[in-house]
């Protein structure tokens, strides 16, 4: 069972008290409990089965401008008792650094609203591998499918933030996530594809034949791939992965890359960096959202905010330490974006494919290739060519390369936006990258 | 004597017990326990932007029997947690009957010394050293425009109690230190990044200045970067230099030879044991033994004693790397290679220390021999699909091969390959092998695990480089 808010206050106040106790003049903790229970599937059979059941508290104590961390897993008051006197030893000697301090107390959040984001259901594991059996049979159906692999997991949290300001406050969440892995083979060649899933609710999810079918169609489409002449050309970026431009966008937008000049938007607030029908918004509080909070991991408070607001950059995502070092206050984006998405374009998927004759869709990209500090962008890439409107063959071994900077300028979007995770795009083309193949 | 019950309600004694009986009808199992004490204190900005010490312990409970594998994990190293792991076990497994498999090999090697890293250095004199190399970078010019540097250092006791009071010990050291510069000119940004670690306290890695040594390899990296073209698009020959850039191999091959995708028949590599997957002069090992290398352990996550394994002789596959699960299901014996994160991780058959060894050609040969390709020196990370074979990793530094001769820096790009033939791309062996610097994390199913790589230069005949120029 999930521990309840009473149990994680009661450390947090201990670890704030403690700490005051032996010289801190500023505390920030958080105390988490989290109960996880995964069952795994392979070839229709059950593979593995795993409970977690963990603690975590990450408290940060200041002397003045000092400042000092320990994390622990272990709740119990001998040992904490020990890491507080440990993480004061080091705050004492830590340098000064002007920007260490707590958020300003009229900043904090003050209220609590309902966002839908804990289902207390429990989906016992007998239920779990009635789910995967299903998965697994609807992933099966073609003899062209030679492995599967499929997963179910649940999982609950509980947590507080506290801090000596008299910020104290938490909240449970829940996610229910289901996965299935097919590989397909012809002719002594394979290839993998998945379909994933994730909600805050049971009753959200997908259906389990549904994501077994999806999985074997994705994994089959892929057989016989091709490998192309480099060219440049057009690349629509399928849905799974153009999501990745907006996680490339929020690095280079976060205050710190900006404060310490590393980042390729450095001194573009207030510029056109995309066209001018392009907007992006990171809204915390949308209902049973996966990215969705109350308040931001330093408990400030956050609201929808446009990042980008008809291609003009608007906004930098900012914490409490990096704000005071561009003179700027925390806009409750301590810990990253929440619900970040692209407002749907105007085209429909068939309208963007068919924009001209030929293109590249790239349904996966492998390797960690794009540079936030000169946006350069390099990486390994599969899908499929796309002549007259329609998918041909499938394409493998290829990069895909190009520099953000252009590729923002470039983009077109659908307007196929969905909220599958935290962080949603369309599907959408970026006019001209250079393909490596051949 | 234990120091894991010591302020528990449990003792020794008892636990072997709830061991033995939770174990009884299955194939393999243990309970594994875990102390890990960490620190991560980061420079950044010219400040010190960060102090954290960790201190995390708790338990893996594990029931094998066939293929499936009951898991359950806690940091309450209690009796009510752990007879309710226990009993999570047994009901995930109540249809299944097997027979324990009790043998694992005894070892009196040790290849690291049990030291704590930690304790080992002043948090008074890491400050210290993180300024002097801010200070020194700095004072190389108004282009230095960002420093960054950080000391990870951590020590790690693993118990493993396997059924009828068998106890396997290890405590491993470990440590990483590493400076990343960016610089500016003209407008242009560029960053060099250089570190280095292994299994023994911070100062055999820093001492005498050395610590400069990493600061000056930094620099040069993000300064060669600051007058790099774009990069070539397109297939080419590609001359590796010695050392990190092994990262190719732990990618294009490495992952394919782990026993569980063999097993399950999902590698590329699942029907090719026996064959010629390199050219004749490759030979790949992956060596757990090497004395206080970062991949090194004494024994592995499941208590076996690691080994160094053969991968492919001359060019011919001759085995795969194998945890226990894997090993019994395919009729062989653990490689010493069956690793996880921590506790709160399943087992998988990891890479330790993966090594090409020296051939005869030097590197001089293989450049003059190229008329048009690249020379690729430093590397970011790699990703491999394991079932279709293809494989990524990023240049961090690299030159164009003009005719022989090495011509100007080229940016950053991705390089793609295909696991199972690149190797038989690789046409001249270098006489010159070379560690990593003890910087390699590897990802495999969310748990990272530290890693070494080694290799002499290599040339590759045919090589698809990511670049922007056609």
């Amino acid at each position: 069972m999930i521990k309840e808010q009473d149990f994680l206050k009661d450390i947090a106040s201990y670890c704030i008290e403690n700490s005051k106790k032996l010289g801190a003049t500023d505390v920030g903790v958080k105390v988490i409990h989290s109960v996880s229970e995964n069952v795994s599937f392979r070839n229709k059979k059950l593979d593995e089965s795993n409970r977690s059941d963990s603690f975590a508290i990450n408290l940060t104590t200041y002397i003045d401008k000092k400042k000092s961390s320990i994390n622990s897993s272990d709740l119990s008051k001998s040992n904490l008792e020990k890491l507080i006197e440990r993480c004061i030893d080091a705050t004492k000697i830590t340098p000064i650094d002007e920007n260490n301090s707590l958020p300003d107390k009229d900043l904090m959040s003050k209220k609590i609203e309902d966002l839908k984001l804990y289902d207390e259901t429990h989906y016992s594991n007998d239920k779990k591998i009635e789910f995967l059996e299903q998965v697994e049979d609807a992933a099966s159906l073609d003899d062209k499918i030679v492995n599967t692999e499929s997963g179910f997991t649940e999982n609950k949290n509980n947590f507080v933030l506290a801090n000596s300001n008299g910020f104290q406050n938490g909240y449970k969440t829940s996610n229910f996530s289901s996965s299935c892995v097919a590989v397909s083979r012809i002719n002594g060649t394979m290839e993998r594809d998945y379909e994933f899933g994730s909600k805050r609710f049971l009753n959200q999810m997908l259906k389990p034949d549904e994501i077994g079918k999806i999985a074997a169609t994705k994994a089959i489409n892929k057989l016989g791939p091709k490998k192309i002449d480099s060219e440049k050309i057009g690349i629509i970026f399928d849905k799974r992965i153009s999501k990745g431009i907006l996680s490339t966008l929020a690095s280079a937008v976060s205050a710190s890359a900006i404060s310490r000049g590393t980042s390729f938007l450095k001194d573009k607030i207030d510029n056109e960096i995309f066209p001018s029908s392009i907007n992006i918004i990171d809204d915390p509080k949308i209902q049973k959202g996966l990215g969705s909070q109350n308040f931001d991991s330093e408990g400030v408070e956050n609201n929808s905010l446009k990042l980008v607001e008809n291609g003009i950059l608007k906004n930098y995502l900012i914490d409490t330490y990096y704000g005071k070092k561009l003179n700027l206050k925390s806009n409750g984006r301590s810990g990253g974006t929440t619900n970040l998405y692209f407002e749907n374009g105007n085209l429909s998927f068939k309208e963007l494919l068919n924009l001209e004759k030929k293109f590249l869709y790239i349904t996966e990209t492998i390797g960690h290739g794009g540079n936030i500090i000169t946006g350069d962008y390099s990486v390994g890439a599969s899908g499929f060519m796309v002549e007259n409107g329609e998918l041909t063959y499938p394409v493998s071994e290829i990069t895909i390369a190009g520099n953000f900077k252009e590729m923002f300028k470039n983009l077109i979007l659908a307007n196929d936006l969905e909220m599958k995770y935290s962080t949603n795009a369309p599907t959408l083309l970026i006019n001209e990258m250079t393909v490596a193949g051949k | 004597m234990s120091n894991f019950f010591k302020n528990s309600d449990i003792d020794a004694s008892q636990a072997e017990a709830i061991v033995t009986e939770t174990l009884k009808n299955c194939d393999d199992g243990e309970l594994y326990l875990e102390n890990h004490k960490s620190e991560s204190i980061v420079l950044d900005d010219n400040k010190i932007k960060s102090s954290t010490y960790n201190s995390d312990q708790g338990y893996g409970f594990r029931a094998v029997t066939g293929e499936v594998v009951a898991y359950s994990h806690s940091n309450d190293i209690s009796k009510e947690s752990l007879i309710k792991s226990s009993d999570n076990l047994k009901d995930t497994l109540k249809s299944k009957k097997g027979t324990y498999h009790h043998e694992i090999p005894k070892t009196n090697s040790k290849y690291y010394e049990n030291i704590n890293p930690i304790e080992n250095k002043t948090f008074n004199s890491k400050i210290d050293l993180l300024n002097n190399v801010n200070n020194y970078l700095r004072s190389k010019g108004s282009i230095v425009n960002q420093v960054t540097a950080n000391f990870l250092g951590e020590h790690k006791s693993v118990e493993i109690i396997r059924s009828d009071n068998q106890v396997l010990k290890d405590d491993r050291p470990l440590v990483r230190f590493n400076v990343s510069v960016v610089l500016e000119k003209g407008g242009k940004k560029e960053t060099g990044v250089y570190g280095v670690g292994g299994r023994q306290t911070y100062d055999d890695y820093l001492k005498d200045g050395s610590w400069k040594n990493i600061c000056d390899e930094a620099f040069r990296i993000a300064n060669v970067n600051l007058d790099s073209r774009p990069a070539p698009a397109g297939e080419m020959k590609v001359v590796l230099g010695p050392g990190w850039p092994a990262i190719l191999i732990h990618e294009a091959i490495g992952h394919g030879l782990e026993g569980d995708f063999n097993r399950k028949k999902t590698s590329a590599f699942h029907n090719l044991m026996g064959q010629q997957v390199a050219s004749e002069g490759v030979t790949i090992v992956d060596d757990g033994t090497l004395h206080q290398r970062r991949g090194s352990l004494t024994i592995d996550d499941e208590g076996t004693p690691t080994e160094n394994t053969v991968l492919i002789e001359n060019g011919i596959l001759k085995n795969y790397m194998q945890d226990r699960l894997n090993a019994r299901l395919m009729g062989t014996k653990s490689t010493g290679s069956g690793r996880r994160e921590s506790y709160k991780h399943v087992v998988l058959p990891r890479m330790r220390n993966t090594m090409m060894l020296s051939g005869k050609y030097s590197q001089d040969e293989m450049i003059s021999s190229v008329d048009k390709g690249i020379f690729a020196v430093s590397f970011g990370g790699g990703q491999v699909d394991i079932t279709s074979g293809k494989f990524v990793f990023n240049c961090t530094e690299a030159y164009e091969i003009t005719n022989g001769k090495i011509g100007s820096p080229i940016k950053g790009a991705t390089l793609i390959g295909d696991g199972p033939s690149i190797l038989k791309e690789v046409s001249l062996v270098g006489n010159d092998m070379k560690l990593d610097p003890g910087i390699g994390t590897c990802g495999k199913a969310g748990q990272g695990v530290p890693v070494g790589v080694a290799q002499p230069s290599i040339l590759i005949n045919k090589m698809t480089v990511g670049g922007t120029k056609l």
